[in-house]
This record gives structure tokens, sequence and C-alpha cells, in this order.
């Protein structure tokens, strides 16, 4: 919890938020006044099953979406749309494809206004950081998905962010892959001191990542409820607590 | 050259000679299957144009189109009309890549301009061109601007039409990853829309290219007493069948030169792109 005590900003409050959309014949709400707070230096996971609007809540937390109703607040500010205290890391890995990995990566820091030479700099140590030091050069087509996703992962860190948004970042990728990746993803956690919402639906994705696990339900009349994950790190998935954990939270996600 | 290796036996390992054959009859295979039915092709133009299986008259031997080929280059008459030529599709062809380029870049941007523009394209370019040459030339006189125009005309639609394509299809998850790092939409038609239209806009420049040299031909044979085109006509009705031919064939040869040079082009720009052609 050594995180939580240094890393004093990226403080997220979300007051009554709700969203609808459009849809033949009526409107679909997708979240309906929900309150939440997100210490800083936190990882929060969110679960549902599709269509319960954890992605929707990700892209207002980014602000790639405004809310119907209700507010985002992040360090006491309200969010109007992207921020560059955020950094999104989307399901595909979203690299240009006429950019070598050290350009996506720098890429990010640019489009924020940083001189080329300065963001290539940043870009090159976040690139060893994710160990993608030998494919610098690399066209995104030559890089496998893992690869690829490193890449993306890596973008998002270069630029420094407080609060790291990730849309089930590893859930295109293999199942070997995806475990290194987790791994990965902690070591990240643990080493930036970022605040981390990480949308999932991978139970034990969740449970190995985060402090707390927000389920959403699909009925729109329950209320989304919040689970503690109290087990020590690094943690281990064959642990007895860490299966009773994955068995409570996917009993939470089949009732409702 | 795949099956040269299933056939040699994994256990005993051919001595150099043998590899060394295979090689060059791999390589002699790859030449052969790639030029063989061209040089068939001429080899059978020859023999029926010397062996009098066609008119000679009609289809000269290839060396007496190479001579007049020759002559037409050496004494300058072919020079002129290929110079005349260049001039008018190249006037055309930058002028279309001039004014298509920048209006479908912001075209493919502004769905309401693209949306009201739509149909009067849609009717300009099912209108061939060709039939509206002679209106060109009403207007414009028969010189120089109606040849050009009609090309013009004609080279214009391609590359719009492409380089619209091009910018409607750019990945909208790119875009959006862009914008959740703050780019501004500048920044955003610089480093993600134009270049993921490039290979697009490439498709309309190339098809754009053989239309170009496709109404330089039929507008020249039309209105005109200079340029390939014309000469091709004038040789017919002159008879001089072997420079009708020369004609002919420096006008494939344009159409190769500038395919090339936008291959080469493609290449230099997409090197990204897996499928750069």
């Amino acid at each position: 919890m050594g995180a939580q005590a240094i890393a004093r900003r990226g403080e997220v409050a979300v007051r009554g938020l709700s969203k609808s959309f459009a849809l033949a014949g009526g409107r679909l709400n997708v979240l309906r006044g929900l309150d939440l707070d997100i210490r800083a230096g936190e990882c929060l996971a969110i679960v549902g099953a599709s269509g319960s609007g954890k992605t929707t809540l990700l892209r207002m937390l980014a602000g790639l979406e405004s809310p119907d109703a209700g507010e985002v607040r992040i360090d006491g500010v309200p969010v109007r749309g992207v921020g560059t205290e955020r950094a999104v890391i989307f399901q595909e890995p979203r690299l240009l494809p006429w950019l070598t990995v050290l350009g996506n990566v720098a890429f990010g820091l640019e489009a924020r206004g940083l001189p080329p030479p300065e963001a290539e700099v940043r870009a090159r140590e976040t690139i060893h950081l994710v160990g993608l030091a030998d494919f610098e050069a690399a066209f995104p087509r030559q890089l496998s998905g893992g690869m690829a996703q490193r890449a993306g992962i890596a973008r998002a860190l270069a630029v420094r962010p407080e609060i790291l948004l990730l849309d089930e970042p590893l859930g295109a990728l293999d199942a070997m892959t995806r475990m290194t990746l987790q791994e990965e993803l902690a070591r990240i956690w643990r080493d930036e001191r970022v605040t981390m919402i990480l949308v999932t639906h991978d139970l034990e994705e969740a449970i190995l990542l985060a402090d707390r696990v927000l389920v959403l339900p699909r009925s729109k009349g329950e209320r989304p409820r919040l689970v503690d994950v109290a087990l020590a790190r690094p943690r281990d998935r064959s642990e007895q607590n860490f299966v009773a954990l994955r068995r409570r939270l996917m009993a939470e996600l089949s009732l409702h | 050259m795949s099956l040269h290796v299933l056939d040699t036996p994994a256990t005993a390992p051919p001595s150099q000679v043998p590899a060394l054959l295979h090689r060059t009859g791999a390589a002699g295979a790859a030449i052969l299957s790639r030029w063989g039915l061209l040089l068939a092709f001429l080899l059978l133009w020859q023999v029926a144009s010397v062996q009098g299986w066609v008119s000679a008259s009609v289809l000269p031997p290839l060396g007496t189109i190479a001579g007049a080929l020759w002559r037409g280059i050496v004494g300058g008459a072919l020079l002129d009309d290929l110079a005349i030529s260049l001039q008018r599709s190249g006037l055309a062809f930058a002028s279309a890549v001039g004014l298509g380029i920048p209006l479908g870049l912001l075209m493919g941007q502004l769905r309401p301009v693209e949306r009201a523009l739509d149909p009067i394209l849609q009717l300009f370019r099912q209108t061939s061109a060709l039939a509206l040459y002679p209106v060109f030339i009403l207007l414009l006189g028969l010189g120089e601007a109606s040849k050009v125009f009609v090309i013009f005309w004609a080279t214009l639609f391609p590359i719009l039409l492409a380089t619209i394509g091009g910018v409607k299809e750019v990945d909208a998850k790119l875009i959006e990853m862009a914008r959740s790092y703050g780019a501004t939409r500048a920044t955003v038609f610089r480093r993600v829309i134009l270049p993921a239209s490039v290979p697009q806009i490439f498709v309309g420049l190339r098809l754009s290219a053989t239309t170009a040299l496709l109404l330089l031909i039929a507008a020249e044979m039309i209105g005109a007493n200079r340029g390939l085109g014309f000469q091709v006509m004038n040789a017919q009705y002159n008879f001089q069948v072997p420079l009708m031919w020369a004609a002919i064939l420096l006008l494939a040869l344009l159409g190769l030169a500038a395919n090339a040079v936008l291959v080469l082009l493609q290449r230099r720009l997409c090197r990204w792109s897996a499928d750069a052609r």
C-alpha cells in the first residue's frame, strides 16, 4: 500500500453519472446515477456483463464521451473532455501503421506538444521499460499481438499520466501472452504509482491486479457493488483465497 | 523454387554442382514464367510477318518498326510529338492532382460539403469526357486549352474520388486514439488522416495516369496536328505503317513509364504498408 501513501494525485470522484444511448424505438439506459470514489494510486477493476456500461463508464472517465447527467472530478476538477493527467490503453493497440514503434510511442508525447527530440528520448526510455528495446525500429505489422499491445502500453506510460485507463487491454491476446502482460501491468502499477482503472471481463485479471472490483449489474434496477480484494501482493492465482474470491465474484455477476 | 528444395532428399545433401544447376534452372524458370509470354508474342509477330502469315504491310517485322522508331527519334519528328504529348498530359495530370487531392482531403472530412457536392460530381463523372470534348472545343477553341482541359476533366475524378474515399475510410479508432492524447484537429489531419489516405490516393493517381494517356490519344486523334495520338492517325492515313507502330509503341512505353514512376513513389511513401505493390 506504499503506492497509495506516496501518490497524492489522480483521485477520481464520480457523482450521479448517467448515460443513455438512442436505440431503435427508445433509449437504452447504460448507467444511472453512479457514485464512485477512486483513491489516488488505487487500482480499480470494473467488471460486468456486456451491456452493463463498463466501457461507457471508462470512456466518460477518459473524456471521450460526455455524461447525460452527473460529473466526474479528477483531483477536484470537473472533467471536460480529454486531459493530460489521463491516458487510455485500448483493447486494440491502435498503433499508427506508418510509424515505427519509436514513432508510435513518441506520438502521444508529440501530440501533447513535446518537441520531437525530447519526445524521442522519453519514448526510448519507456520502450525499454516494456521490454521492446530491440523493436524500436519495427513497424506495427512486424509485431505480434502481445508486442503491439506492449507498444500501446508504452505510448500511454510515456506521457506519465496520473491515471491510466485500460479498456479490456489484454482481451484480444492469447492466454499465455495475457498472463505475461498481467504480471507486467502489476509491475507497472507498482513502480509507476499511477491510479489504474481497468475494465475487464476476466475475473482472474481483476483479482490479480485490483485493490477493489466494481461489479456493474446488467439490470439497471440493481446497484453496482464494490468488492475489496484483500489479498497480499504478489498474488497467486492458485491460492485458496484467490480462488474463493473468484467464485464470489462469479456469483455476484450471475446474480445480476 | 520450393519444389526443387522438396525434391532433394534430406538424407543425401546434393553436391555443389547440381545445386548450382538447380539454382540457375530456377532462375531461368523464373525469368521464363515472367517474360516467356511476352517473348513468345514478339516471336510470333516476327515469324508471322516474315513468313507472310499476315500482311507485312499491316504488321511489319519488328526490325522495321524499330527502324522507324529510331529514325523518328534521331530525326526529331517523333521526339516533337512526344514532347507535345507529354506537355499536354503532364499539364492536365498535374492540374488534376493539384486540385483533386486538396479538394478530396477537404471533402472527405467535411460531411456536409461532401454530401452537397456528391450528386453533381457523380453526374460529371458519369458524363464521358470525350462526349464533352466538342463542348470544350466550342468553349476553348481548337488549340491547346481544350485538349488539356478534356484530359484534366477525365483525370480529375479518379483522383478526387479516391482521395475522398481514402479520407473517409481512415480508421476512426486511430483518430480517437490521437484525440485521447489531446491532438488538435490539425495534428489529427496531418499525422493520422493524411498518411492513412496515401495508399488510396495512389490508387487514384495510377488510375488517373492511365486515363490521362487514353484521353490524350483520343483528343489528339480528333483535333490535333501534332502529338503521338495525331501521329498514329496521320501515319495510318499516309500508310506509313512502321511509323504508326513506332508511335503506338512510344505511347505504350509512356504508359509503362508513368506507372513505374508512380509505383516507385508509392513504394517510397508506403514502405510501412505490407501491400504496397
